[in-house]
């Protein structure tokens, strides 16, 4: 197998589905458009040939029966794996979501288990407008019961998608519809990326970015350009949001001493604020020369206008400026 | 085009027929079933008022047919079964045991939640009881999902999706039902129209003559049955099990009955009348089927005073139990939250 071997996050992802559903019968994929279509973003595209008509359903446009089949399928000895079109139309399951699949376990006295994954590409910059291009990951980390990961590349999408199949509680599995075409080193064999472990994307000594999905490609881009003034970035991807490992996160803002947080969500009740109070009330906080700051999406719906678009969220030049001015302690 | 029908066959008829098709023995089982129910709730309602409770309950009392009547026609503890808020009936006409039950309506750590349910979410995992929810309609989108567990597994096995008057305005309701007949699930839709969603009557909720009719929306068959006479009901669901487990797919049936007591602990009753309550006291579903299981030589006045202490002992036998089980430790607190 040549190790250069490069597959985009698409490709990642449906290897993934694929490899799995040819190891295990109770792995079936439901959603709008996933069979003949391929998926709105090409993401099932094949595997209905593959597999057949029994374990690639096209639903109706149910999100609400979409989310509550993956529960009553995950309670009765299956791990379906749902879609949802956009993640916005996640507001429609949110019912079955937060209040019957993140509540079984606990409230039948932990006798019970609802191992399903349920997928939806997030972000903007597609032109979609208000109602196709929000980042909601923040509703979903609101309550306990709900794992909520966010791949930020092709290698993590695979490895934690099959993790997250394999888990026995309700996944909420955001992808980026910017971050379909990007290429990255994918093993062909099935792998696992642990889910809740941080990853350390790039080392550096002068402020701590802890980035999520997109963000951490446009954090990347401005650590490189930063560097070369001499600044240099340490880069966290929290990969799983929910149950979150924040000692990687912890730890490299002791070592740094500064911490910017950047998502593409709004920032006011964002993820961006729960990052920040577990730095400031961690043993961090003792090594903190600079206030935690955030570089979040605009508290607004986002525009279509393709300017104002680009401007509702943050920008490799955004990261540019703001990590420039907090490592100098401008702030 | 409507498949739908309101049961016409005379009900003399009828529960001859059904005696005959259950047997001496489960119609006495499911009589004896119903007493208990009663007994169970009778005690759970002496428990609230003498403040011995924690937060709220749904009492049953008046529906005890069509609990018994839907349970006894499925694979009690085979089939799965996803209820209802108002839900201690089904639970025990399911087979749960009722000292679990009351301990978990006690809120102790041996209950069937650990303590962490209560009287609205009694599940069973053991015997396939899912669980009550306290979403009105929350079980219903969850029952396709379970029919394509039980499709892709090649099982026999079919799924009772029990809810209310209430939950088949909700949104999911359709969802549901439309998933379940285009993939031709099996799922039976029971519908217990008790007449209020709370303080809202079906007349008013509803503009059409029967929650039934709503089937043709589906291309599915819908029936309105008599939910105060278990054999009525035990009938129309015996029928729709049979089509489930054929693959011919799902069936709504709507069970008329009352909710004797309020809707839940605090509920004034100010939307009807003494009046309405006490007409339908008078259909009280077990006289009724007492009567007609002595009309058939199957129950003498001894037995069925046997039945009704048995019931009360069983009652406070599982009280004592409840009361004498453990808290649940505070230690314990975060367990469940994830597997």
């Amino acid at each position: 197998m040549p190790e250069n071997r490069e597959l985009t996050y698409v490709e990642a992802l449906r290897e993934g589905l694929r490899q799995v559903m040819e190891k295990d019968e109770s792995v079936f994929l439901l959603g709008e458009d996933i069979g003949v279509y391929n998926g709105a973003f090409g993401v099932t595209a094949g595997l209905l040939e593959e597999f057949g008509e029994e374990r690639v359903r096209d639903t109706p446009i149910s999100e609400a029966a979409i989310a509550g089949a993956c529960l009553g399928a995950s309670l009765t000895g299956m791990r379906p794996v749902g879609e949802i079109m956009f993640m916005d139309f996640v507001a429609l399951s949110l019912e079955q979501l937060a209040l019957q699949a993140a509540k079984v376990r606990f409230m039948f006295g932990g006798k019970t288990k609802a191992p399903f994954v349920l997928r939806m590409p997030a972000g903007s910059g597609t032109g979609a407008a208000a109602q196709h291009s929000q980042s909601l990951e923040n509703w979903l980390v609101h309550v306990p019961g709900l794992k909520v990961v966010m791949p930020s590349n092709a290698y993590d999408a695979k490895g934690l998608l099959i993790a997250s199949i394999y888990d026995d509680n309700p996944v909420i599995f955001v992808e980026h519809k910017l971050l379909y075409g990007t290429k990255s080193h994918v093993p062909e064999e099935s792998y696992e990326v642990p889910l809740s472990q941080s990853r350390v994307v790039r080392e550096g000594s002068d402020l701590t970015i802890i980035a999520t999905s997109l963000m951490v490609h446009r954090s990347l881009e401005a650590a490189v350009q930063l560097s070369e003034e001499g600044i240099e970035i340490e880069i966290i991807d929290p990969r799983t949001l929910n149950p979150l490992d924040d000692e990687t996160i912890i730890k490299s803002v002791v070592k740094t001493s500064k911490a910017l947080i950047i998502h593409e969500a709004v920032g006011t009740g964002g993820y961006g604020g729960e990052i920040a109070a577990r730095i400031a009330s961690s043993e961090a906080f003792d090594y903190l020369e600079a206030p935690i700051r955030r570089l979040t999406g605009l508290d607004i719906p986002i525009p279509y206008n393709r300017t104002l678009e680009y401007h509702a969220v943050p920008q490799v030049e955004n990261i540019v400026v703001e990590a420039r001015k907090l490592s100098r302690g401008e702030y | 085009m409507s498949k739908t029908k309101t049961k016409t066959r005379k009900t003399e008829d009828l529960s001859q027929a059904m005696l005959k098709q259950i047997g001496e023995s489960t119609a006495r089982e499911m009589l004896n079933m119903m007493i208990l129910i009663r007994a169970f709730e009778e005690k759970a309602d002496e428990l609230y008022i003498l403040g011995l409770t924690h937060g709220t309950m749904h009492l049953s009392i008046g529906q005890e047919a069509s609990a018994v009547g839907a349970s006894y026609a499925v694979r009690r503890g085979e089939d799965y079964l996803l209820n209802h808020h108002r839900g201690h009936g089904h639970a025990l006409s399911w087979g749960s045991e009722i000292n679990l039950m009351m301990a978990e309506f006690l809120g102790k750590e041996n209950g069937y939640c650990r303590g962490r349910g209560g009287s609205m979410h009694i599940a069973d995992i053991e015997r396939n009881n899912l669980g009550a929810n306290g979403i009105v309609a929350g079980g219903i989108p969850i029952a396709p999902g379970v029919g394509v567990s039980i499709q892709l597994r090649k099982t026999d096995q079919l799924c009772l999706c029990l809810f209310g008057d209430g939950a088949a305005n909700e949104g999911a309701f359709h969802e549901s039902l439309n998933l379940a007949s285009i993939w031709d699930l099996p799922v039976i839709y029971f519908c217990e129209n008790n007449q209020y969603g709370m303080s809202m009557s079906v007349d008013r909720a509803f503009n059409i003559e029967r929650i039934s009719d709503r089937a043709c929306a589906y291309n599915i068959p819908g029936e309105t049955v008599d939910g105060n006479d278990p054999l009525a009901v035990y009938d129309a669901v015996f029928r729709a099990a049979e089509r489930a487990r054929a693959g011919k797919g799902p069936t709504l049936i709507e069970a008329l009955t009352y909710r004797w007591k309020g809707h839940s602990k605090s509920d004034p009753q100010s939307y009807r009348t003494r009046d309405e309550v006490k007409e339908w006291q008078r259909k009280d579903p077990i006289p009724r089927f007492a009567a007609v299981l002595e009309g058939a030589g199957m129950l003498d006045e001894d037995m069925l005073k046997a039945m009704r202490d048995e019931a009360e002992q069983k009652v406070d036998q599982a009280l004592a139990f409840a009361e004498a089980s453990p808290e649940p430790d505070i230690a314990t607190i975060m367990e469940g939250v994830y597997a």
